[in-house]
C-alpha cells in the first residue's frame, strides 16, 4: 500500500488544478458510483475550478490495482496537494471527509 | 460451476498429515472453508500450508492478508522449510490487504473491487486456491451487520461461481457478544467449518482441531491435535483400527528363557505388551533383553526412553550383561532419549509415530509410556491405544512399560492409563518385602491367546542378566531371596537324605533278593541229584532183568534140550 504515496509525475503534468484526486471504483457497484457523486459534490462545493479527479475502475484495469494494493473500493487518493491522503468508502461521511481534507491542507 | 446437478462433491487435497483423513480426501472443491479460532490456533499456519501444498503440485494460489503483513507471514514461514522465496510470485501470490493505522473512512464500502482485481489475477496464474487471513479485519471495517453479511454472501458467490477453493480465516472467543453474529451466519453460509482451540493442558500447550461441518460428505466429527512441528502443520490422527488384521501366531523371546515358557513360547509378534510395576522394578532391564533377543535375530528395533539418556540406558544394560552398543552402532537398533514434559501426549504419540515411520522396526519398546500421559481427559487417555493400534496395524511388537505403585492396586484397571485393556499381554512386577528384604515378584496378569503360567516368579538380576526363580510358599508366606534361599537349601537337604534311605532300603532288598537266589540254587543242584538218582536205580534194575532171561534160557537148555520152548511169562510178571 505504501506504493500509493509514490505520486506519477505525469499526474501533475496534465493539469494545472491544485487538488488532484484519485479515485479507484469498481465499476457500477452501489458504493463507488456514491463515491464518484459525493466527490464530485464536494469539489464543486470547496474548491470550484480548480480540482482534478482520475477515475480508476479495477474491473477495468485489475493489474493495476493488484500493483497499487487496491483492497478495497471505492478509495480515494489525494495526489496533491501533498501530503499524499487515502480515504476507503464511498465518502458519505462528507463532515469527516472535509474535516480531513481541511485540517491536513491548512 | 455452482451448477445443482453436480451430484459428486469434488475434494482438494490438503496435502497436510491427518487433515485429509479426516475430511475423508480433502477441503470442498470450488467451495469455502472456514477455519475458525482463537489466537496461536495456528490458522494462518494451517490455511497457508493448504495454499503452499496445492502450489508445490500444480495448483497456484493467492493469499490475501488482512491481518499481518505478507512480508511477515513469509518470514514467519520459513521456519517451516516450504521454499516459499521459491514459490512466491510464480505459484504463490500475497496481497496485502491490511488496514493501517493512517487510512481514513468514511462511508461504506464492498468488496467488488478486490474481488474483480482477484479475478484477474486467478486467471492470470490461472490459480486454484485463495486464502483470506482473516476476513473478520476486513468485515469489522464494515461496521454494520447487513453489509458484513452481504459482502460475504459476495465472497461466497464469487468463490464458487470461479470454482476456486477458498479458505476463510476468522477469529472466534466465545464471548458471545452481540456484533459477532456474522461470524454465526458465516458458519451457515459456507460448505466446511473446521473449529481450531488453543488451550493449556497440564501446563502444556495444546491445539486441537474439529471439523463441524462439511456439506454433503461424511467426516470424522471428534477433536484431533494439532501439531505446529518443523514441517509446519500436522494433525495427529489415527484411522480407525481395522480388527480385520491377520493375527500372527508366530513367537518371539522375551528374552528369557523361562518368561518365555511362562508365557507358552513367548510373545506373540505384532503383539502388545504392558510391563507394569513400582521404580526400580527392572522394567527397563526386562524391556533391555527383550531388544538385545530381538538384535540378535537381526531385527530393526526401535527404543524410546522418556527421561533417560541413552549413554545412561546403555550403561545400565551393560551392568546386567545386556550390551547394545554393537547394535547402536551397525544401526540395527535406535535409542532415542524424549523428555517427556516438553510436549503434550498427542505430540508424543506424533513424534512416536514418525520415529516409526523413519525406522521401521519389527521390535519396539517405549519405557514408560506413562511418562507421556499427563492429562485426566478422556480423549488424551485414549492417545496410548491408538499409538498401539497403530503399531499392531503394522505388525510391530511392542512393549511398554507403565509405572505403577505397589500398594496391591497392580490389578485395579484404573492405573491412568487404559492401555492395560488394550494389551494384549501384561507382565506385572511387584517388590515383596519379607525379613528385612525387598525382592522382586513377577507374575503374568493377562497374556491373550495363550496358556500361560499363574505363577508368581521371583525375578534375579545379576551381572549374568535375568533369570526367573520359583518362589516358595511356607506358612501362608511367599519367600525370596535369602529366605528363598534357606528352603532351597533345606530342601536339598531332606533330598539327599531322602535318596539316602532309598539307597539303604535297596540294598537290603538286594540282599534279601541275592539269599533267595542262592537257596533257589542249592535245591536246583539238589533235584540235579535226585534225577540222576532215580536214572541209576532204573538202570540197574533193566541189567538185572536182562540177565535173568539169559540164564533160565541156559538152564533150559542144559536141563532137556526140547527145541519148544514156552512163552516167556517171567518177563512179563516183572
Amino acid at each position: 500500500m505504501y506504493k500509493l504515496a509514490i505520486v506519477p509525475e505525469s499526474a501533475h503534468k496534465m493539469t494545472t488544478a491544485t487538488h488532484l484526486f484519485r479515485l479507484y471504483i469498481a465499476g457500477e457497484a452501489v458504493n463507488s458510483v456514491l463515491a464518484q457523486r459525493n466527490l464530485k459534490g464536494f469539489c464543486e462545493q470547496f474548491y470550484p475550478g480548480n480540482y482534478q479527479i482520475q477515475l480508476v475502475d479495477v474491473l477495468l484495469s485489475p493489474e493495476r490495482a493488484w500493483t497499487e494494493g487496491i483492497t478495497v473500493t471505492p478509495m480515494l487518493l489525494r495526489l496533491s496537494p501533498p501530503p499524499c491522503i487515502k480515504i476507503m468508502g464511498n465518502l458519505s461521511d462528507t463532515q469527516q471527509l472535509s474535516n480531513v481534507l481541511s485540517s491536513i491542507n491548512d | 460451476m455452482s451448477s445443482s446437478h453436480q451430484i459428486q462433491l469434488n475434494k482438494t487435497r490438503t496435502g497436510i498429515r491427518g487433515l485429509d483423513e479426516i475430511t475423508n480426501g480433502g477441503l470442498p472443491q470450488g467451495r469455502c472453508t472456514l477455519l475458525a479460532g482463537g489466537p496461536g490456533c495456528g490458522k494462518t499456519v494451517l490455511a497457508l500450508q493448504v495454499l503452499v501444498n496445492g502450489a508445490k503440485n500444480g495448483e497456484p494460489g493467492i493469499f490475501v492478508a488482512f491481518e499481518e503483513d505478507a512480508s511477515r507471514i513469509v518470514v514467519n514461514a520459513a521456519t517451516f522449510g516450504w521454499d516459499l522465496p521459491d514459490l512466491q510470485n510464480k505459484e504463490l501470490f500475497f496481497l496485502d490487504g491490511k488496514p493501517r493505522p493512517e487510512d481514513i473512512w468514511a462511508g461504506a464500502f464492498d468488496l467488488s473491487g478486490l474481488l474483480a482485481m482477484l479475478k484477474a489475477k486467478a486467471d492470470q496464474i490461472n490459480a486454484k486456491r485463495i486464502v483470506f487471513d482473516s476476513i473478520d479485519v476486513l468485515l469489522s471495517l464494515l461496521d454494520n451487520p447487513q453489509a458484513e453479511r452481504r459482502e460475504l454472501f459476495r465472497l461466497n458467490d464469487w468463490l464458487v461461481s470461479n470454482g476456486m477453493t477458498g479458505i476463510v480465516t476468522c477469529k472466534n472467543n466465545d464471548s458471545g457478544l452481540s456484533g459477532l453474529d456474522y461470524k454465526d451466519f458465516m458458519q451457515y453460509m459456507v460448505d466446511c467449518v473446521i473449529n481450531l482451540s488453543h488451550e493449556m493442558d497440564d501446563r502444556v500447550a495444546h491445539r486441537s482441531l474439529r471439523v463441524v461441518k462439511y456439506r454433503g460428505s461424511g467426516f470424522y466429527s471428534g477433536e484431533v491435535t494439532l501439531l505446529l512441528g518443523d514441517q509446519g502443520a500436522e494433525i495427529i490422527a489415527f484411522p480407525e483400527s481395522s480388527h480385520d488384521q491377520v493375527a500372527s501366531t508366530e513367537r518371539i523371546s522375551s528374552g528369557v528363557p523361562r518368561l518365555d515358557s511362562m508365557l507358552g513360547g513367548g510373545y506373540y509378534r505384532g503383539s502388545a505388551v504392558l510391563l507394569s510395576g513400582a521404580p526400580g522394578t527392572s522394567k527397563t532391564t526386562l524391556c533391555g533383553i527383550f531388544i538385545l533377543a530381538a538384535c540378535q535375530r537381526g531385527e530393526p528395533c526401535l527404543y524410546v526412553s522418556f527421561d533417560e539418556s541413552v549413554s545412561e540406558i546403555v550403561r545400565n544394560l551393560k551392568s546386567v550383561n545386556i550390551d547394545l552398543e554393537q547394535y547402536i552402532i551397525s544401526g540395527l537398533l535406535h535409542i532415542q532419549s524424549i523428555r517427556s514434559g516438553l510436549a503434550g501426549t498427542e505430540e508424543h504419540v506424533g513424534t512416536l509415530r514418525k520415529l516409526l515411520e523413519a525406522h521401521q522396526p519389527r521390535c519396539f519398546v517405549i519405557d514408560p509410556l506413562s511418562a507421556i500421559v499427563h492429562s485426566e481427559g478422556d480423549t488424551r487417555r485414549r492417545m496410548p491405544e491408538k499409538m498401539l493400534t497403530l503399531t499392531k496395524a503394522s505388525g510391530i511388537t511392542l512393549l511398554c512399560t507403565s509405572l505403577l505403585g505397589n500398594g496391591g492396586d497392580s490389578l485395579n484397571e484404573e492405573t491412568g492409563i487404559q492401555i492395560s485393556a488394550v494389551a494384549d499381554t501384561w507382565i506385572h512386577i511387584s517388590y515383596s518385602i519379607l525379613s528385612g528384604e525387598r525382592n522382586r515378584a513377577l507374575s503374568i496378569i493377562k497374556s491373550r491367546g495363550s496358556e500361560h503360567s499363574n505363577q508368581v516368579r521371583e525375578l534375579i538380576i545379576d551381572a549374568q542378566g535375568i533369570t526367573l526363580a520359583d518362589v516358595y510358599q511356607a506358612n501362608g508366606e511367599v519367600l525370596m531371596g535369602t529366605a528363598r534361599w534357606q528352603k532351597e537349601q533345606a530342601e536339598i537337604a531332606a533330598e539327599q537324605l531322602l535318596l539316602a534311605n532309598v539307597e539303604y532300603k535297596r540294598r537290603v532288598i538286594e540282599l534279601a533278593q541275592s539269599e533267595v537266589n542262592a537257596r533257589v540254587e542249592i535245591l536246583q543242584v539238589e533235584l540235579a541229584v535226585k534225577q540222576k538218582d532215580l536214572e541209576l536205580l532204573l538202570a540197574t534194575e533193566a541189567t538185572r532183568l536182562g540177565s535173568l532171561d539169559t540164564s533160565r534160557d541156559e538152564l533150559w537148555n542144559k536141563r532137556s534140550g526140547d527145541d519148544t520152548k514156552p512163552s516167556m511169562p517171567l518177563k512179563n510178571d516183572v
